[in-house]
């Protein structure tokens, strides 16, 4: 319902028939969800993006909303975008349909999606092939912690230490 | 006694319950026994210390030899391929491929666990950077347990750098595996503990609070005491200013402690303990460094022996 709501604000943005709808984005945080999406910066042979911020919302008030032409994002991109942005919704569209939906979900467990923050824990050691292995701790507001050192990262922090 | 501990390894003090550590502790009580059985004999246990120590490393070798058992020590990164530019994965699958078990101190936090994700064999850890040192945990709490019947019911006062010495950290994680009465907390705020091992002991249950020495002394049953290093001070008159209210003396003691204070250290000590308590009742620092063999042949026995080691 929401996405032909902010189709219907006047935004010049036209339905797509395959790609990825991510919807409920916090407003503000359509640029952090590009990136992890690596989709920020913009190539020249990337996929076509639109991008809506501050579309209204009934849920929300606000929200910022990103399609992304011709991409099915995966479950794994999904864990990464849920770091930065918790509320999204991801919509797949196939044949102009929305096929599947759902509600993003922080990882239990952040394998290589997250730096940790201290500079003499074991998975920052140069040419040690070692990923970061972060574990969650709370869901609101996000919080992980390091496996290898305990060092945290909180939810404000999050967006400065991702990864992908 | 010990077969939970056969082939695990060691990272944190968090890893063991309360049962397994009372068990390694009456285990310890009879340690000296083993030494004409010789548990590890004909076995290897690598102490790869890429940091400095000489106690740790020496008591743990004591423990190995008297058990039986040989060493494979290397010390510094000079010392190893680490200086030609190995990492530590590929140091860590030589000594794996080299020796039955390794115990491992490296300045990172997580070298220990990281070791042993790699290692087949099991891996101790003796201090990863300011994080974890499971073994000197044991130590302390073993010394407590022999000195008061138990770590129950005790008032215990936790002096000096709490932020970045592995060994006050580990203690107080340790502590929450057992029910003492109250745990101060004493330290300049710069040396707090921290969040993550505040939020530990929170979540653990131990009741504690920060509180200054003076304030607490007379009712401690256990000071627990460790160096606070000038280099953690940006400012150095910051350190002058507060290294007087951390240091203990004989006239403090017996001014306002009950009779029956005992000081620990996991040492080195310098200047944070006047050496005239070295010669009082209240000493038991040395005792403690003393129980470091039994308790660490006591828990290679346990990690490395066969069937049948303590029956």
């Amino acid at each position: 319902m929401e996405l032909s709501e902010a189709c219907g604000e006047g935004l010049l943005v036209r339905k797509i028939v395959e790609g990825t709808v991510v919807d409920h984005i916090p407003p503000g945080k359509a640029i952090a969800v590009l990136k992890v999406l690596r989709l920020w910066p913009p190539k020249p042979d990337g996929y076509r993006v639109a991008v809506v911020f501050n579309a209204e919302s009934r849920k929300m008030g606000r929200k910022d909303i990103v399609k992304v032409e011709g991409h099915h994002i995966s479950r794994e991109e999904a864990a990464a975008l849920a770091l930065v942005a918790p509320s999204s919704t991801v919509n797949i569209i196939r044949g102009g349909v929305v096929a599947e939906k759902w509600k993003v979900k922080p990882p239990e467990v952040a394998e290589g999606l997250l730096r940790c923050p201290n500079p003499t824990c074991i998975t920052r050691k140069e040419r040690e092939p070692v990923k970061p292995r972060m574990r969650l701790v709370s869901k609101e507001p996000l919080k992980y912690r390091c496996v290898y050192c305990g060092s945290t990262i909180g939810q404000d922090e999050i967006e400065g230490y991702i990864l992908v | 006694m010990l077969e939970s501990l056969r082939g695990r390894d060691v990272i944190s003090i968090l890893d063991f319950t309360r049962g397994e550590l009372e068990g390694l502790f009456e285990a310890a009580d009879s340690a000296w026994k083993l030494i004409e059985y010789r548990p590890l004999r004909g076995r290897l246990v690598a102490l790869a210390f890429f940091e400095p120590s000489t106690r740790t490393r020496m008591s743990f070798e004591s423990a190995v030899k008297r058990l039986g058992g040989d060493t494979l020590v290397v010390t510094g990164e000079e010392a190893i391929s680490v200086a030609k530019g190995e990492n530590l994965a590929d140091t860590i699958r030589m000594l794996d491929a080299y020796s039955d078990a390794i115990v491992i101190r490296h300045r990172f936090e997580g070298a220990a666990l990281y070791a042993a994700e790699i290692a087949e064999a099991p891996v101790i850890n003796g201090g990863d950077g300011r994080q974890h040192h499971p073994t000197q945990a044991m130590i302390d709490l073993y010394t407590i347990t022999k000195l008061f019947g138990g770590v129950d019911g005790l008032t215990i006062g936790v002096l000096g750098d709490l932020r970045y010495g592995r060994a006050a950290s580990s203690f107080l994680l340790g502590l929450t595996l057992f029910k003492p009465k109250m745990v101060y907390l004493i330290s300049p705020p710069q040396l707090r503990p921290r969040e993550e091992v505040l939020e530990e002991l929170s979540v653990r249950g131990l009741r504690f609070k920060e509180a200054g020495l003076m304030e607490v002394l007379a009712e401690l049953d256990v000071l627990y005491v460790t160096r606070i290093q000038r280099e953690r001070f940006p400012d150095p008159s910051e350190y002058e200013r507060v290294r007087g209210s951390y240091r203990v003396t004989l006239d403090m003691l017996e001014g306002r402690a009950k009779k029956g204070l005992k000081v620990l250290h996991p040492l080195p000590k310098v200047d944070e303990i006047d050496p005239r308590v070295d010669e009082s009742p209240f000493q038991a620092y040395f005792i403690q460094a003393r129980l470091g063999v039994p308790l660490r042949m006591a828990l290679l026995a346990g990690v490395l022996g066969g069937d049948g080691v303590w029956s």
